[in-house]
């Protein structure tokens, strides 16, 4: 793929809102300005050279330790044209507070589940949505799972455990002096915070 | 080696006058052991194993296992074959709370046994920590004849009257066929 598509968004939206683009193995990537992501969507919807009409995938990466700290990344392709686009946006501050973007529905109903999960995962608000609310896990559920700083362990139990002596305690997968060093039983970040 | 399960007890004993004798708790485990409704209640990929172990090539049916019913009142042999989410925890539990007594529970495969490698926030680590468990088959996913061998391990405890949680064994230690391996090259 050429860099064809980056020129056009370039000529039209300028530095101010195209923040950075990279081409790597054939794969054209755009970062765009947050204000301005459903704008720069529309564009590549309608205008004849792009026709991007169809969203494969619309999902969320959080850079723990960065701010912005959470991005929002979406897969376009034209299957007119046969080309597509990963367009990335960056939101949210160092403890994902303001994570909320414009919503994709208006331009393509497609981002419907999409930007319920991605709200379900990483708690990125998504403004126009017509629905966002939890899609995989329940109502009960406290934060947010693939945040890098939701404990790898912790799960939230709907029913009580039960407890005795016919419960089977889960077995270490390895001892201490065999298997894989990477284990994450000896990583700090496993346990639950008390 | 594993421990395969034994022959069932004589149940009835027939006398030299034409009588037969036997007690009446054999009996009532001998007519349970041989008529068990299941109640499949199935989630992942286990349900492959479950279907062939189901059909005529396996055949369960040769056990006296051979009725799945699909609503939970009319069953009392509730299998939980593949991953239980935390979110179908209390469905799951539902389920095994609707079976009238007796009921059994077996779980299928190491997810439903014990969350297996998913070790995370969405996954019950074990059905046992919602309902109880009469026999864990082990394996991702269990060999028919391990899932045989767990029929039969729960029949021996139905004609016993034995509640404890039992684990289906290996029939071949890997360990062993390689150290015997290992012997046969190097002696």
């Amino acid at each position: 793929m050429s860099k064809k598509l980056l020129d056009i968004l370039m000529d039209r939206f300028g530095a101010s809102v195209i923040l950075d683009t990279h081409s790597h193995v054939g794969d054209d990537t755009a970062i765009v300005a947050p204000a301005q992501w459903r704008d720069v969507a529309l564009f590549l919807r309608d205008d004849p050279r792009c026709k991007m009409n169809m969203l494969a995938d619309l999902c969320g990466v959080d850079h723990i330790g960065q701010t912005p700290r959470l991005e929002v990344v979406a897969h376009l392709n034209s299957l007119e044209l046969g080309h597509r686009l990963r367009i990335k946006t960056r939101i949210g501050d160092e403890d994902c507070s303001n994570a909320v973007v414009a919503s994709l529905v208006p331009v393509w109903s497609g981002a419907d589940w999409f930007e319920r999960e991605t709200f379900d995962m990483f708690g990125i608000r998504f403004e126009g949505h017509p629905d966002l609310r939890r899609i995989l896990l329940y109502e009960e559920f406290v934060g947010h799972p693939l945040r890098k700083d939701y404990p790898a362990a912790k799960t939230q139990p709907l029913v009580p455990y039960r407890e005795g002596e016919d419960v089977l305690d889960k077995l270490e997968p390895f001892g201490a002096d065999e298997g894989m060093s990477f284990g994450r039983k000896h990583l700090d970040y496993v346990k639950e915070e008390s | 080696m594993g421990e395969m399960t034994k022959p069932a007890t004589h149940v009835i004993e027939a006398g030299p006058n034409g009588f037969a004798t036997t007690k009446f708790n054999d009996l009532l485990g001998w007519a349970r052991k041989y008529s068990l409704f299941q109640y499949p209640f199935v989630t992942a990929c286990c349900a492959m194993e479950f279907m062939s172990v189901m059909s005529p090539r396996f055949d369960l049916a040769r056990f006296g296992a051979e009725a799945p019913r699909f609503t939970p009142r009319q069953s009392d042999l509730l299998w939980v074959v593949g991953t239980v989410s935390q979110r179908q925890a209390p469905i799951l539990k539902r389920v095994f709370e609707q079976m009238c007594d007796p009921k059994w529970v077996i779980a299928f495969g190491t997810c439903a046994s014990s969350g297996g490698f998913y070790d995370n926030y969405a996954t019950l680590a074990g059905i046992d920590k919602v309902v109880p468990v009469d026999i864990y088959i082990p394996g991702c996913p269990p060999r028919p004849e391990g899932v045989m061998d767990g029929l039969l391990l729960l029949q021996d405890k139905i004609q016993k009257g034995d509640r404890t949680p039992r684990i289906v064994k290996p029939r071949n230690d890997p360990a062993a066929a390689l150290t015997q391996l290992r012997t046969a090259r190097n002696g």
